[in-house]
């Protein structure tokens, strides 16, 4: 069998302490302290580069850190098989010979182990995990043909079938149009009714206030980590993107986080 | 029926048993199906996972081991698959390092370290008076000249190479698909990166006297490339490749027997076509 860990259910679901990650020479993350209630939703935000998705590599325990802690449920997460992390769809490639379902159950591999194929209860976990994110219509599609909300709802499959208790969803909502937003958003609502504990990566400043109970500002160092109106204030913001951020006419704060699309999000 | 139809199936027939009359050209066909199928499973992964480079690369790099092996044992090519199994597996695992601790380029360094070690063997079999007779053997292959012995090896260690395959069939899928998620699944990334390549080597080694070094490539990446454009599932995508690897191998001989050109080109000449065909069908078939 692969590495498993038990976990100590009196601990959080994760606790992280004074991280510090030096990826390819540069200080990627700085002295980063936090931890996270079970079932809670938490938005990252902050600009581009910030080390986002480095945060989410250490949590899953795909990178090493520097310095510092991250425990999952009282151990390191390497072991666990309980962290669920969804690729930018950018990362992926689409034309890979594998129909929705495959993708779903390779979440399976770990609990499978070595030399067996699916059983009954797997593709039961597979045929549930596609029910709840509403695309069992599409489990025999090849991946390529799916739309980007479609996409976001395979890997939310993917993970689920997986049984993650934390999911870390990189920009899942970049490049989406705004009802495919809507509909990954209301899939998060749903999912804290199944304890799910979920990270995610976003650049809307609009959403993370609406749709997250707490709201996570960083720039390789931790600017600030609350509720969304304690957190989006403007000397927060003005920490987190420095220059790149200007007061329009209402009194808004406009922010250029250097997105590719050259979008502009805004906060109230 | 009539006699002219009966006439034209004896025709037809005799045009395809008259070769098999022959031992060698029997025992040639079976190299080149046996072949065909392991080179096509493997194949798959490799330009699935973009590694067609990385297979030609190893192919040119195992030529200074077999010359080795051909000036030790004196020209039998009996022991050579030896030699050419153990380079593989060294040089596979040796560039599969590289490529991950390079400070330059990748492919930058994959290359200088191929045209060297092609280099180097050429040089080794140069100093042999028979030299451009038996290089180009290693070249392009001589599946005429596979011994039942051989046979047997590429029966044994293709199997072996399949077996490998149908047992780790989900890992592989997974980590060539999304390496970050293997990851996180705790699966052994590395080993099972590093047992790819061993499996690549392999191939390489048993498929070595059936098309030779400089056309090796195009058994692990045409008949997976027709495949590829053929269907969406992966394991349809490796029994097509494997039939038209085999097909291929089987028409190759035959064209090569009546036609006179060389067993190994006249099975890679006939890859390509399927290749060419499926990629016109595919754009005819989008418009």
């Amino acid at each position: 069998m692969y590495p498993h860990t038990h976990h100590q259910t009196n601990q959080p679901i994760l606790d992280v302490s004074h991280l510090t990650i030096r990826y390819k020479g540069r200080v990627a993350l700085e002295n980063v302290t936090f931890h996270l209630h079970e079932g809670e939703r938490v938005a990252v935000v902050g600009p581009n580069g910030a080390g986002k998705s480095t945060l989410f590599k250490v949590v899953s325990g795909v990178l090493q850190p520097t310095s510092g802690d991250v425990k999952i449920f009282g151990t390191r997460p390497t072991k666990h098989v309980c962290i669920g992390y969804i690729p930018q769809r950018s990362q992926v490639d689409w034309n890979f010979p594998v129909s929705v379902a495959d993708v779903v159950m390779m979440g399976r591999s770990a609990k499978l182990g070595p030399f067996n194929f699916p059983h009954k209860r797997d593709w039961e976990f597979v045929n549930h995990a596609l029910e709840t994110v509403e695309i069992s219509n599409l489990a025999s599609r090849q991946i390529s043909q799916l739309s980007g909300g479609q996409q976001q709802r395979m890997f939310i499959a993917r993970a689920l079938a997986q049984e993650a208790e934390l999911m870390l969803m990189d920009e899942p909502l970049t490049g989406l149009d705004t009802p495919a937003q809507e509909g990954i958003l209301t899939l998060l609502d749903r999912l804290k009714q199944e304890k799910v504990t979920v990270m995610v990566a976003t650049h809307d400043l609009d959403q993370a206030a609406s749709h997250f109970d707490r709201i996570m500002l960083l720039n390789h160092k931790m600017i600030a980590f609350g509720e969304p109106q304690n957190v989006l204030q403007t000397k927060n913001l003005i920490r987190a993107y420095g220059g790149r951020m200007k007061v329009d006419s209402h009194g808004g704060i406009l922010v250029d986080d250097g997105c590719d699309d050259g979008e502009h999000d805004h906060a109230h | 029926m009539t006699v002219v139809m009966m006439e034209s199936m004896t025709t037809l027939t005799n045009f395809l048993l008259q070769p098999l009359q022959y031992e060698f050209m029997e025992r040639g066909m079976i190299a080149a199906v046996l072949v065909g199928i392991i080179c096509a499973v493997v194949g798959t992964f490799v330009i699935l996972r973009g590694m067609a480079f990385f297979g030609d690369a190893l192919a040119h790099t195992i030529l200074p081991g077999i010359a080795l092996g051909y000036l030790v044992s004196g020209g039998a090519r009996d022991q050579l698959f030896w030699w050419a199994l153990g380079t593989a597996i060294v040089a596979s695992l040796g560039i599969g390092a590289i490529s991950k601790n390079s400070q330059i380029k990748e492919d930058t360094s994959i290359g200088i370290i191929f045209a060297g070690m092609f280099a180097l063997g050429i040089a080794l079999i140069s100093t042999v008076r028979s030299y451009a007779v038996d290089l180009s053997h290693f070249l392009f292959g001589d599946v005429l000249s596979v011994s039942t012995h051989s046979l047997w090896l590429i029966l044994l260690f293709g199997g072996i190479v399949l077996l490998v395959i149908f047992a780790f069939y989900k890992e592989f899928t997974t980590i060539s698909f999304d390496p970050v998620l293997a990851a996180t699944l705790r699966l052994p990334v590395d080993l099972l990166n590093n047992l790819l390549l061993v499996l690549i080597a392999v191939t390489v080694a048993v498929s070595l006297q059936t098309v030779g070094v400089a056309l090796m490539v195009a058994m692990l990446v045409t008949p997976a490339a027709t495949a590829y454009l053929l269907t969406h599932r992966l394991s349809k995508m490796m029994l097509l490749a494997a039939v038209f690897a085999s097909l291929s191998g089987v028409i190759g001989l035959y064209l090569s027997y009546y036609l006179s050109i060389a067993s190994g080109a006249a099975i890679v000449l006939t890859a390509t076509f399927f290749f060419v065909v499926a990629f016109g069908w595919r754009r005819v078939r989008q418009k």
